[in-house]
């Protein structure tokens, strides 16, 4: 057992959450330009399932279901131990892969590398793709103001 | 796979092997003194091969584990809760239970249903050394004559089967070997 556990479970949340939420091309491209992809096993093939989305409103209040989502996961070990976890959202057998191997090699010396080519382009992809689109919509954003009447 | 790691030894192909493993758990339960032989994964030590397979092929989150004795391993309580998700309880409140006979220790301990719901019992899956078919006779529904299979405390089972319709349900595992004896089965010593 050589997982690494020294690494911060914000930081592996993060990277986590990001590989869950890419979408498919986005991800898979960025992955096929990684050379030197380590050999691993199957700690459990890639399956499909859905999940409940339960959320609480404002965070704090009485959880509820939100709505199930099709989810797709796996877990793999590398040569030397080290065990990833992919959970994606989509029936992508290969992101799902990609994303557990994405989660091993974070938590190995191939982590800056890694990071640079695969996890920082995907962010300001997805952060792009954000802020266009919420441009779109405040171009559409209608300012409701209250005409004085005219009664005292 | 060169050693156990964490987590490894599950089914390689869930569907295609916990199909053939319930189907020998239910046929040995229907046909109590038959043994069949399972295969496919690696449990962590000290679980069987039998044990561990039996484990992953009945249990999800909503059954209750318990790890008796040697069995409660920390590899062995990660490694089933990545494969089954099910939680792990105390011996009163467990579904299943496993362990060796004298880790599980006595039988009051564990559920035995109610007259209203008498599958609200526990099922113990019983590490044994060796599982032949001698010593004990069985009789009873599954049995066309008699059976005979190796049991670990004859006069504990015989009470529990006079509890029926109530009572514990046994699979007894040894290696890839299990066999499995429900509360309908009468027992006898000889004859």
């Amino acid at each position: 057992m050589t997982e690494n556990t020294n690494i911060a479970t914000e930081a592996r949340e993060d990277w986590m959450g990001l590989l869950a939420r890419a979408p498919d091309d986005a991800l898979m491209s960025l992955w096929d330009g990684i050379q030197n992809r380590p050999s691993f096993e199957w700690l459990r093939s890639p399956e499909v399932g859905g999940v409940m989305v339960r959320g609480r409103t404002g965070g704090t209040g009485a959880p509820f279901n939100l709505g199930e989502m099709t989810v797709t996961r796996c877990s793999v070990v590398l040569q030397d131990g080290t065990v990833g976890h992919g959970y994606v959202q989509g029936r992508s057998k290969p992101k799902a892969e990609a994303a557990a191997l994405v989660d091993a090699m974070m938590q190995t010396s191939a982590a800056g590398e890694l990071q640079a080519q695969l996890l920082d382009p995907l962010h300001q992809q997805m952060q792009a793709a954000k802020t266009a689109r919420a441009a779109k919509a405040a171009a559409t954003k209608v300012e409701f103001f209250t005409l004085v009447r005219g009664e005292d | 796979m060169a050693a156990q790691t964490q987590f490894s030894g599950g089914f390689e192909n869930a569907p295609v092997q916990a199909a053939h493993a319930f189907r020998a758990a239910m046929t040995v339960m229907a046909r109590p003194g038959e043994i069949r032989a399972l295969t496919g994964i690696e449990p962590p030590a000290p679980l069987s091969l039998a044990a561990g397979t039996l484990l992953l092929t009945l249990c999800d989150p909503e059954t209750k584990v318990h790890l008796a004795g040697d069995t409660d391993t920390d590899a062995g309580r990660k490694w089933l809760t990545f494969h089954t998700g099910a939680p792990i309880v105390s011996a009163d409140q467990a579904d299943f239970a496993v362990g060796t006979w004298r880790a599980l220790g006595p039988l009051n301990a564990y559920r035995i249903g109610t007259p209203e719901y008498p599958d609200r019992s526990a099922t113990l899956i019983v590490e044994c050394d060796q599982l032949e078919q001698r010593a004990a006779v069985l009789s009873g529904p599954g049995i066309k004559d008699t059976a005979r299979l190796s049991l670990p405390d004859v006069p504990a089972l015989q009470s529990n089967a006079t509890l029926f319709p109530l009572g514990c349900d046994f699979f007894f595992t040894s290696g890839d070997k299990i066999a499995a004896l429900p509360r309908s089965t009468q027992i006898r010593t000889e004859g």
